[in-house]
């Protein structure tokens, strides 16, 4: 990679409790994230997706490995690393004790910004986060989602080269999530500013990050894009609706169509439906085109399809086949709720 | 309405110096503060109700007058309201660490010094104007302090008053894992510091072992030449009470910078 923002190398982290028993929090990460891009750690509660967010922005050292972040070494010089970046912790960022525009004024102050200039950006993130009516106000009178968009602002305040956010959109409703994206987005395109980010909305990794990393346990398990990681982990699945009559012909149809497609699992599963009708479906890779060919097949034949369905596959899908645990019963939050996230697509008859 | 300006001035931060670190923080603290000012007056309590039980009843005792005896018990007051307001400092940054926007400050190009330096710092601005508005009150029961004395006293006091906070913050550090540990500490010491220094009391003529232990105690030295100055004279006491203040300080910060060195 020409010029990686982050670097690390075997980075590991082990906790000791006071009895002394030992959790390792990180084990062996290695990574590079390269400049201007977006990646997103997902894994479930206690993956060890904030220990390692906490190591690279230099808050706790490592117990072994090495990292650079921004070029520079987290270990030697934590003081560059942390001019480099902006961070949103995964706790609250702004004090109780403050207003929230006080406290952003402040912030950028510390980040080096004139007067002029951390007020202007004071009022643009202000207004990009929505922040106007609560600017005057003490921040332990404000909702949990309010002073979730204040911690975004404060994160936001510097416009750095590397920005790590620890599960941002935590919190917030669908309006407020829509303008952070939005903002960082932007900030992205129009600064390449490099994004490190945990969450737990799924669809927000694989709406928004070139690359996600799947961490469980402490160790990295899957690293790719969303769409190479659904295809590698977890296929599409097309369900076709004929009649009792034509089920065996289609099944036959759809099996060959299947593996043709390079599908592990070609088999139609069945289901039958009240209304005197099957519903058949099998797992395939490329859904969108085999869907075609295969109605395109069956009317050749002579078979009538009643309904189609091509269920995509989630994140959580390629969670679930790599570690046959689901990361949504770890983790409420999602807002993933595309039907396709159901596996209980077999039919109306229940 | 989504709005997305980011303005094109894109500066990449740099570590910024010392002083200009310390000036951002003392400013923040200060903040608060400023915005509502009145949180300043309920700490003016306390030290006032001193006054107006201790003052009569040391007079009625003493058959002075009651000016008199203030010229002997206000600077004690003023040592007590440094001393309960400075150690309770800490408290505000303990629930910061717990709340999380310590770790966001922690995670600033700012230096660890800094943040301490700043802090304490400010400890200066509630304590002094708390002593101005308590000599003012006593004033007007016959209080004359010297002017010039009172001012080095102010000094000695300031010092030793961010002794005290340096110290409670890095208390406050030291209790991030069980917060109970704050508080009992803190109010396990101050109450033995206020009486065995001579604040409220004369210890004179008191047991041996107190007097060896008030001796130890550095508040026992602020308040003597705080007694000193305000009749008008810089003597011994005063020198060894600004010497006390100081080694407070100097510990207080040792200790301070240390502790929030390791604060996350
Ligand atoms: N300061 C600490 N002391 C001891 N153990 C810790 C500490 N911080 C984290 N851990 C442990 O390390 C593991 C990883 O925690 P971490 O906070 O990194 O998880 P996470 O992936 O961020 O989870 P979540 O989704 O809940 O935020 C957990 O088992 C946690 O209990
Ligand atoms: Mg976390």
């Amino acid at each position: 990679m020409a010029n990686p923002v982050i670097s690390a190398q075997g980075l590991r982290k082990v906790f000791r409790s006071s009895r002394g028993k030992e959790v390792v929090a990180v084990d062996e990460l290695t990574m590079e994230v390269e400049e201007g891009t977006l990646t997103a750690f997902l894994g479930p509660n206690g993956a060890g997706k904030s220990t390692s967010l906490r190591m690279l922005i230099t808050l706790m050292p490592p117990t072994a490995g090495k990292a650079q972040v921004c070029g520079h070494s987290i270990t030697d010089n934590p003081g560059l690393v942390r001019s480099s970046i902006g961070y949103v912790g995964q706790k609250n960022g702004v004090s109780p004790y403050q207003r929230v525009r006080d406290e952003l004024h402040s912030q950028g102050l510390l980040y080096g910004l004139g007067r002029e200039e951390s007020r202007r950006r004071t009022d643009e993130l202000t207004d990009a986060l929505q922040l106007g009516e609560i600017a005057h106000r003490k921040a332990e009178t404000l909702s949990g989602g309010q002073k979730r968009r204040v911690d975004i602002a404060l994160g936001l305040m510097p416009r750095p080269k590397l920005l790590l956010l620890d599960e941002p959109s935590t919190g917030l409703d669908p309006q407020s999530r829509a303008n952070l994206w939005e903002h960082i987005l932007t900030m992205r395109n129009r600064y390449g500013t490099s994004l490190l980010l945990t969450t737990h909305y799924l669809d927000e990794a694989d709406q928004f990050a070139e690359r996600v990393m799947v961490v469980d346990r402490g160790r990295v398990i899957a690293d790719d894009t969303a769409s190479q990681l659904k295809d590698t982990f977890a296929g599409d699945r097309i369900s076709l609706t004929v009649t009792n009559e034509m089920a065996d012909k289609t099944s036959a149809t759809m099996r060959r169509a299947a593996a043709v497609s390079g599908s592990t699992e070609p088999e139609p599963r069945r289901t039958e439906l009240a209304s005197g009708c099957t519903r058949l479906s099998v797992a395939v890779n490329h859904g969108e085109y085999l869907l075609a060919r295969m109605i395109h097949d069956l009317h050749a034949e002579e078979v009538n399809v009643i309904a189609a369905n091509i269920d995509q596959p989630t994140l959580d899908h390629v969670f679930l086949n790599l570690t046959g645990r689901s990361l949504r019963e770890e983790s409420h939050l999602s807002l993933n709720t595309t039907p396709a996230a159901e596996p209980a697509s077999e039919g109306i008859s229940r | 309405m989504i709005n997305t300006t980011i303005s094109p001035t894109t500066r990449i931060s740099r570590p910024s110096g010392v002083l200009v670190d310390i000036w951002c923080v003392f400013l923040r603290e200060l903040r608060p503060m400023l915005r509502d000012p009145f949180q300043l007056l309920t700490s003016l309590v306390q030290p006032l109700i001193f006054m107006a039980i201790f003052g009569p009843l040391l007079a009625g005792v003493t058959g002075e007058s009651l000016g008199e005896t203030y010229q002997w018990f206000v600077p004690g007051v003023l040592v007590m309201s440094t001393l309960f307001s400075t150690t309770m400092t800490g408290s505000n940054l303990l629930y910061e660490i717990i709340m999380g926007s310590h770790e966001r400050m922690m995670v600033a190009p700012v230096s660890r010094a800094a943040l301490l330096l700043g802090r304490t710092l400010k400890e200066m601005v509630p304590l002094l104007s708390q002593a101005i508005v308590l000599c003012s009150i006593a004033a007007a029961f016959g209080f004359r302090p010297h002017l010039p004395g009172l001012l080095t006293g102010f000094a000695i006091l300031s010092v030793l008053g961010m002794g005290l906070g340096a110290l409670s913050y890095a208390l406050g550090i030291a209790s991030r894992h069980q917060d109970w540990l704050f508080w009992a500490v803190q109010q396990t010491l101050i109450f033995p510091l206020t009486l065995l220094s001579g604040l409220l009391l004369p210890l004179e003529g008191g047991p041996r072992w107190i007097e060896t232990v008030s001796q130890a105690n550095p508040l026992t030295y602020v308040v003597d030449a705080l007694r000193e100055l305000v009749n008008g004279s810089f003597g011994a006491d005063t020198l060894q009470g600004a010497v006390a203040a100081v080694v407070v300080l100097a510990l207080g910060l040792v200790v301070g910078i240390r502790a929030m060195r390791r604060s996350v």
